[in-house]
């Protein structure tokens, strides 16, 4: 019951982000080619929200549209009641783990964006979200020698010390092998309940979405539109063997398409 | 690869060779080409007459001057060329065709310009090294990933920062390896150069024993000279790939 409560509050409070008939053609060779096609959505502020489809199906493009990177062909965003016109330090972007800068140190990294701040607040900044990312002791080691993982919190520490309140994650765990993949899910999630910033996130990971998010925006091929949205309403820490678990998944393959067989 | 090694085995080929030189030389009875002694011989001859460090300061002031110029000059253009790509496409054609024209064969073109002065040998050495300069900045600019620019501008920075604190140390590590190129060239230049125009410097040196009495110590003397502070000039710049800030731009060795 208050998990429903909670769920109807949350719909019911001013959306975050909001996606208006978000449409995109890249022209190539002369042709059109359309990625994404009359997409709308309301994400409530602190919700964590998977886009989940095919490699290649305007995913991605879609994340930069939000992020101000690429410009839509038709339709808008807005964020906070503003619409977006380009990149924002209150919103962040989070690639894979080959997005940290290799010529500076883990604190160099993290305080990349910190350039406002007084070298004091700074160094308490760095300090603290060190910590948080569990890179203590690596303070002056550069990103060539840090493991995969340690290179995507470090990655995610860069995007926190600047206190946004939006994070997109573009399939931040996508290199990352699966037992690394599984352990950054559990940091993603402590730290999203100790921030509450809002989390869009995208994959091609039936099985990430629906550890992760509260919605699973489940896309179509090329061009992409929504699918269908599935709510995951098991409270975190998720037991990823529960009957409501493998339901939803479930759904999702078949939704998909594909059976959940080998 | 040891340590010690590293040291111990050039050395000891080195050793090797010297001692093949030396009987080589003296089985053959040739009285054209000096043994090691004689070379040995001829920088003392040439440190009594004072030449020998004058004439080495003469050919590093002119590699440096022409080097320094070809820096200014290069790295900003192979900026402007990465970072637009139709002004690359205009003058990328340009620079190709330029580049495989040996700057020896400017020197006609050097004495006319800059007659007998020490501007023709810095010029030439100028051409030799700015198109690897220039070239290597270019493509840094080129393969710098998207995402790092992606990340600065979404970080709020004004372009000039981007341009300090991304773009800057993202091409250094090719940049650097540009440069080191390019003294290698510009060092081996230096004895064509000093052929025109000049009368000091190890080019020169070379050129003036073997016209005034065929003196092939000292013409071995100079060559030996040049190749040892080429060898100084690299291990001085190599040092630079390894700061921990470029070294990721490095393959480990």
């Amino acid at each position: 019951m208050a998990q429903a409560a909670a769920v109807v509050s949350q719909s019911l409070a001013r959306p975050k982000v909001r996606l208006r008939n978000l449409s995109i053609d890249f022209p190539t060779d002369g042709k059109c080619i359309e990625v994404l096609r009359n997409i709308s959505l309301d994400i409530s502020p602190g919700e964590f929200v998977c886009f989940l489809g095919p490699s290649g199906c305007g995913k991605t493009t879609l994340l930069n549209v939000v992020g101000g990177f690429i410009q839509a062909t038709g339709g808008q965003v807005t964020i906070d009641g503003e619409l977006v016109r380009g990149p924002d330090p209150r919103r962040i972007f989070v690639f894979q783990e080959r997005g940290v800068f290799p010529w500076l140190t883990v604190e160099g990294n993290i305080g990349f964006g910190l350039f406002k701040l007084s070298s004091k607040e700074k160094a308490r900044r760095i300090e603290h979200y060190v910590r948080m990312v569990g890179l203590s002791g690596f303070e002056q080691a550069y990103p060539q020698e840090l493991s995969g993982g340690m290179k995507q919190r470090l990655e995610v520490a860069r995007a926190l010390a600047v206190n946004p309140d939006v994070l997109y994650l573009d399939e931040p765990f996508g290199a990352l092998d699966s037992i690394t993949r599984l352990i950054m899910r559990g940091e993603l999630l402590r730290i999203w309940e100790a921030e509450r910033k809002t989390i869009l996130f995208v994959t091609h990971d039936i099985e990430e979405s629906v550890q992760l998010a509260d919605r699973v925006v489940v896309m179509t091929a090329r061009p992409a539109s929504i699918r269908r949205i599935v709510e995951i309403d098991i409270p975190h820490p998720r037991d990823i063997s529960s009957r409501r678990y493998l339901e939803l998944r479930d759904s999702i393959f078949a939704e998909i398409g594909l059976a959940h067989k080998v | 690869m040891r340590r010690w090694e590293s040291f111990l085995l050039p050395l000891a080929a080195g050793c090797l060779l010297l001692a093949a030189w030396h009987f080589g030389v003296q089985l053959t009875g040739t009285s054209i080409f000096p043994s090691p002694k004689a070379v040995l011989k001829g920088w003392g001859e040439l440190a009594r007459r004072g030449v020998l460090g004058a004439y080495a300061r003469d050919s590093l002031f002119r590699v440096g001057s022409g080097y320094l110029l070809a820096i200014c000059c290069g790295i900003p253009l192979g900026i402007l060329l990465g970072w637009y790509p139709q002004l690359a496409a205009a003058i990328n054609p340009l620079i190709q065709m330029l580049r495989p024209i040996s700057p020896l064969a400017w020197m006609p073109l050097a004495v006319v310009w800059f007659g007998v002065s020490e501007l023709a040998p810095i010029f030439l050495i100028f051409l030799a090294a700015f198109f690897p300069v220039v070239v290597a900045t270019m493509n840094g600019v080129r393969n710098i990933p998207s995402m790092y620019l992606q990340a600065g501008q979404n970080f709020g920075l004004a372009p000039l920062m981007i341009f300090r604190r991304v773009i800057f140390p993202a091409i250094l590590p090719q940049v650097l390896t540009g440069l080191r190129i390019a003294l290698g060239i510009a060092w081996l230049v230096v004895v064509a150069a000093e052929m025109i125009a000049v009368d000091s410097g190890l080019g020169y040196l070379i050129i003036d024993s073997r016209n005034a009495g065929k003196r092939y110590d000292l013409v071995v003397a100079g060559m030996l000279l040049i190749g040892l502070i080429g060898l100084a000039l690299d291990v001085l710049v190599q040092q630079t790939e390894k700061l921990k800030s470029v070294r990721w731009g490095f393959r480990e060795e």
